[in-house]
Parts: structure tokens; sequence; C-alpha cells
């Protein structure tokens, strides 16, 4: 009888934690910036460093405030799973992962695009729905590719190539003269071969590529972009011009290997720029160039928004919640000091986008896809299994080329083509 | 806990059975169970049993809703024959659990007589069982690297020119990566048969001794039918793990390079693509497949009492 009773006292005490634990956000619910907040973020690099500074920051301009952080390592996969709860903190960085339908049963809208396009960047196209904005950029990046300076001088190339057979040759001077490996894929770690994706746009110059790439039946077709991206990628490999065993790549200790020169190119958003450079001898021996395609005489790179700020739409104080999106954006200088593109329109171009600018090359930001077909591209690829910015597919080709799998460009190309229209159809 | 000091009028009834004793000794076990089975259910049946409901679904994994598909996911497994094109890499697993099971026994058999440094040699082979996976991982990524310790050590002993990329190659990867799993589990095998033959009775070697029979001869005759029940589980266990290989080809290669087994092309199909359904009906698929393989193995080799004495 007695441990019978000790056992209900035990669950009783247990259940009184549990509910105690439930209702402690009560506070600011009512509208007022105070309160508790959680904030997640997926730089477990800066959270004990960069991010207490600006707890600082928030909590003297709005007192009575207390901003809690949440680190996540796997941050995609873990956030995803989270997110079929409540509990996923008041702010955080919307998943790419969530498609444009899906925001609203997830995330706060902030405005609508036409109260927020003109102070704030990348908010006409990217995390919106029915004209409804869900998150603010947190940095904005360019794309094209990040190389040591000292290795390309010494190879004797002082001018971005132009075009996809300048970039190999300029690939095979590296190596023959410096006997540095001339491009790293990263292809153990698979990501970074999903940042090729990143140029699509900047090929063809055509703020419309997303859009028209949906509603290609065969995108990898020549002359097409993604026949362009991959083909450079597969003609590279090819060429014997990247690492010798692309399965045992490190993405960390590549960064310090670019930095000091064993590597002299990868191919990257510039978001990458900053961290090379905390791994190089020198900070000018890193440099950003456009991907080798000119139109009109021009080159050309796509600005897109990092991850965005979103409002969780349970949170129970979402007025503290909005007035950090707005601060963060607005006041913490976040995207500057990671060298990226502010979201605040006002805002001038970083000086790691100094390359870009001196070699003339045209910033476009994507067009909205029209109504109805927001992040199609996208869906198409995932339902098709190739997963356009998972490094999947691109592993295959970098397989095929390095001789590993018995399998030609075109033979992929078809079946990719192949996918791709049978998914489109199965889709309309 | 304190203990139960009881109360003046269950004292004077000690003499008798008393009830409220009984109660609380029928109850001890269930209690003492309560917990494993708890985390059992929450942890193992109770996902289980969601698995099943999402198979029959189209869910993302994300969206709210989830929208019924009966049978579609299942149909368009059955539809598509590469989905299991994966399972030949099995093959090498399978392979290199008989090569594990092989060395477990040699081992164990050894290390049971009384050889010199027995229980450090025993932690020895133990030690890597106790080793997280993704360290292990980590460990053989090094290892395997293009002049990594591997080519060293070969270079070292004048093999330079047998090294090769242990990973690179589509011919070498799953035979360094099933290697790296015998690495990994021999120990467990070792264990369970060190265990095993430690409760033979001692008397069987002093008689088979005396007979004039021979170390090997002792293996045959009392060491190995005096542990077949736990040979036959490692063998079920060796095959379904075989089936369902994750964690190190994972972690070294991410699938990559033609080392994609079933459970990887599955988590890819959940996290990648976005599937959860027919990632969800592919799992249990893999079930099916193990249990079926299971029954077949009971079957050839049915579990039989051990007799020694």
């Amino acid at each position: 009888m007695h441990m019978k009773q000790r056992l209900i006292a035990v669950l009783a005490a247990t259940s009184l934690v549990l509910t105690a634990c439930g209702d402690d956000a009560g506070s600011g619910s009512d509208g007022k910036i105070a309160g508790d907040i959680t904030v997640l973020t997926q730089r477990t690099d800066l959270v004990d460093t960069v991010l207490p500074e600006y707890k600082k920051k928030f909590e003297a301009k709005y007192p009575g405030t207390n901003v809690k952080f949440e680190a996540i390592t796997d941050y995609e996969g873990e956030v995803r799973v989270r997110m079929n709860t409540k509990n996923y903190g008041d702010v955080l960085p919307i998943p790419n992962s969530v498609t444009a339908d899906q925001l609203p049963s997830f995330f706060e809208p902030l405005g609508t695009v036409d109260e927020l396009k003109d102070k704030y960047r990348f908010v006409r196209s990217e995390q919106t729905f029915g004209g409804k904005v869900y998150g603010l950029a947190i940095t904005g990046n360019a794309q094209g590719y990040v190389f040591n300076k000292k290795v390309w001088t010494a190879a004797g190339i002082t001018t971005p190539p132009t075009t996809p057979e300048e970039f190999l040759s300029a690939l095979k001077a590296i190596k023959d003269k410096t006997g540095v490996v001339p491009l790293y894929t990263n292809y153990k770690d698979g990501w970074p071969l999903g940042q090729w994706e990143g140029v699509r746009g900047a090929v063809s110059g055509d703020p419309e590529a997303v859009t028209k790439l949906a509603k290609d039946d065969a995108p990898w077709s020549p002359g097409k972009e993604q026949y362009i991206i991959d083909s450079l990628l597969f003609d590279a490999v090819k060429g014997g011009y990247t690492e010798a065993d692309p399965t045992t790549t490190n993405w960390e200790q590549s960064k310090g290997m670019l930095g000091t020169g064993k590597i002299a190119t990868m191919v990257l958003g510039s978001w990458s720029v900053v961290q090379m450079q905390a791994a190089a001898t020198s900070k000018d021996d890193i440099g950003y160039w456009p991907f080798p395609n000119q139109v009109n005489g021009k080159f050309h790179t796509v600005v897109g928004g990092d991850y965005k700020n979103g409002i969780n739409v349970n949170s129970k104080n979402k007025a503290t919640a909005r007035a950090w999106v707005d601060w963060f954006a607005d006041e913490s200088n976040y995207a500057i000091d990671q060298g990226g593109v502010s979201v605040v329109t006002s805002a001038q171009l970083p000086a790691s986008l100094a390359d870009l600018q001196a070699a003339k090359t045209e910033f476009i930001e994507i067009n909205p896809a029209p109504k109805g077909e927001e992040g199609l591209a996208d869906k198409i690829g995932n339902t098709a299994e190739i997963a356009l910015f998972d490094g999947k597919y691109r592993q295959r080709l970098v397989d095929a080329a390095r001789g590993a799998k018995k399998e030609t460009k075109e033979q992929i190309f078809a079946d990719l083509n192949k996918k791709w229209a049978d998914t489109r159809a199965k889709l309309k | 806990m304190a203990i139960d000091t009881k109360p003046a009028s269950e004292l004077r009834r000690a003499g008798r059975p008393a009830r409220p004793h009984n109660v609380a000794r029928t109850l001890t076990p269930y209690l003492f169970l309560a917990a494993p089975l708890a985390f059992l259910i929450v942890f193992t049946y109770i996902p289980v049993v969601n698995m099943f409901g999402y198979s029959v679904t189209s869910w993302d994994g994300l969206s709210p809703s989830r929208e019924f598909v009966g049978l579609d996911n299942y149909v368009e497994i059955a539809t598509r024959p590469e989905l299991f094109g994966v399972l030949k890499v099995s093959l090498y697993y399978i392979g290199a659990s008989v090569v594990q099971i092989g060395l477990a026994l040699y081992f164990a058999t050894i290390l049971s007589f009384n050889t010199r440094f027995r229980n450090l040699f025993k932690g020895v082979l133990f030690f890597p069982y106790l080793i997280n996976g993704v360290a292990i991982g980590m460990i053989f990524l090094f290892f395997f690297q293009p002049g990594g310790t591997l080519d060293s050590a070969m270079s070292a002993l004048g093999l330079g020119g047998a090294t090769q990329q242990w990973l690179g190659d589509p011919s070498v990867v799953n035979w360094s990566l099933a290697g790296t799993s015998i690495w990994r589990y021999l120990g467990l095998n070792f264990v369970l048969f060190l265990g095993a033959i430690q409760s033979i009775p001692a008397h069987l070697y002093e008689a088979a001794e005396i007979d004039g029979a021979s170390r090997w001869d002792q293996f045959r005759h009392i060491i190995l039918p005096g542990i077949r029940p736990i040979v036959g589980l490692s063998f079920i266990l060796a095959i379904s793990g075989s089936l369902s290989v994750f964690e190190i080809p994972f972690i070294m290669t991410g699938g990559a390079n033609d080392s994609e087994t079933f459970v990887i092309q599955t988590v890819n199909m959940a996290f990648k693509y976005y599937k959860l359904g027919l990632a969800s009906a592919m799992a249990v698929v893999l079930l099916l497949i193990i249990l079926l393989v299971t029954w077949l193995q009971r079957r050839v080799a049915p579990d039989e009492k051990v007799d020694l004495s």
C-alpha cells in the first residue's frame, strides 16, 4: 500500500512540474514589447560570441525583454521535425524546405509585399505567399565562385574568364603551372555541390529563369542553364582539374586549404568569402568572381536572401518577436558584419563583393513566380527525386566524369530530362 | 527510498499471511517492468504504428494535412525495381558478417583457454563496440584518405604500390565499409560467444583432455555444439543487420559512389525529397523482408536444445 501511495505522490509531483513548464510564457501576450522570447539560430558558431551582444543591445532598447537563443547544428532537418509541434521558438529562420503554400500554417505574416518592398530586399519573391511576406532575410548573397587570388595570379590569370571554355583553360593553367588543386568539389559533404544550383539566373541573366525552368520539359538541353552549369562541373572533373579522391573531402579542412593556396577555386555563394578570409593568410588573397558566362558582353549574378527570420504562428509573444525581427533587419548590422548584402534596400553592398563590381557584373533578383506556381521548380525537383539544391544528383555527375560510373554526360542529362518531364506531367 | 516503518496494527498481525503484503509482492515485478515497458511502447511500438499510418498517406513530413492514398505507395515500390537494386550492397555486409562471426568465434575460443594477457585482449577486442558510431566514421574517414593512415602504413611495409582510393573506387568502397563494420561489431559477437563458452562446465574439457582430445577436437565436439543457439542468434542478427546497414556508410560516404543501402535510400526519400509516405512504406517493406529472412533462417536451422552433460 505504502509503495502505491508513494508512487502516486511521485506521479502527482511529476505532473505538477510538467504543467509548470507548460505555461511560463504568459507575459507579453497582450501586444506589449516585454517578456521572454526564444530565438532559434543555425549559427552554432556565433551563439556564444556575436549573438549575446545583439541580446544586450536589443534588451537595452526594449527594457523588460529577455531573449534566449537556441542554436541547432542540423538546422534544416531538426527544425522541420519540430515544426510538427507548436514549440519551435518565437523567432526562427524559416527552413528552406517549407513550401510557399505551407507558410501561412506555420508563420505569422509580417505585412504585404507592397508595404515592405521599398524598404527591404528579397521580399518580392522569397518566402511570400498570397501577396504577404512571411520572413525578412538575415543577410543576402550573390552567386559565383570564391578563389585564391595568389594562385590564380601565379597561373597568369588576372581577369575573370568569360566563358565556360575559358574557365576550364584557366583551371588547366593553374594545374600545369602551380600544381594546386584547381577546383574543389567538396563531394563528400554533398551540400557544397548543391551550391552550383545557386547560379541559375546568373548564367542567362534572366530574372524569369526559375519560372521558365518550371515550364521547361528538358532543362538539360544544350544552351540551357542547367546544361551549362552541370556541363561545367562534369568537364572540370573529366579534365582532372578537381581533387584526386572526391569521396574523402572535408568541408572544414577545405576552407583552410583554399585560404592557404592548396586549393584554387570553389563554387559557393558569396557568404563563403568571409569564412575563407578568416582561414586565409591574408584577407586580400580571397577573391570572388561571377559565373563564367556572359550575356551581351556582361556578367550577371543573382542576389538572393539567406535564411529569413519568421515568427512562429503559435508564439505567445508575437509583439516582442516582431520587434526582434525588425531590429535584426534594421539595426543589428548582421549582414554587413558577415560580408553579406543587407536586407535593407538603402544599405551599401559589402566589401566582399568588390571583385564582382570591378568585373562590371550586373546584379539581378529573381522575379516572383506567377500566382499558384510559387516554388514549383523545386517541387518538381523533389518529386522527380533530383533535389536541385541537394548535392546528390551532382555526385552522380562527378562519379561519371571521373570514370567511377559507366555513364556519359549525355545519358545522365537524358535521364534527368525524362524524370523532369514525367514529373511535370504528373504535377499538372 | 526510506525504510518502511510498519504501523503497530500491521505488526500485530505479522504472524498471519497479511494481504497488503501479497498485493505489494504481486505488484513489484510489474512496477519494475513498468519503466522499460513504457520506454519500449513510447519509443518503439507507437512510432511503428505511426509509420504504418504514414505509409498510406502522401505526407511530406510537415504539411498539417495528410492525404490518404491507400496502397499507392506500396504499388509504387512494387513497380520500381530500381529501389531494390541497392539491396545488393547488403551482400558485402553479409559476407563481412560471416568473416566477423568466424573471427569472433576464433578469438572467443582462444581467450576462453588460459592465454597470457587474456583480459587485456578481451578489452582490446571489445573496445571498438563501445565507441560512438559517428566517431568511428570519422576515424575511418581519415584512415582511408589518400595518404592517410592506411596508405602510410602500407608504404611503411613496402606495399606502397598496392594503395588505392579506398572510398573513391566504386569496386572497393563497399569492401572498405564492410571492413569497418567488422572492426566495429566484432566485439559484440566476441563477448556473446565468450559468455556462452564460459557457461560450458569445465569438467568436460578435463574429461576430453584425459581422452586425448586436442584443442581443435574440443572446439568441434564441445564448444561449437555447446554454443550453437548463440551462433544461430548471431547469424540472424548479422543478416538482419546487413539488410538494414545505415550508420557507417551514411557517415563515411553519405551513400555516394554506389555505397547506398536500403535504409540510406529510405532516409533520402523522407528527408531529401520529402516523400515521407513513400519512405514509411519502404521501411515497412524492409521490416517484412527482414521478418521473412529470419523465418526462413529458422526453418533451415531450427533452434535445438543443447544438452552437454
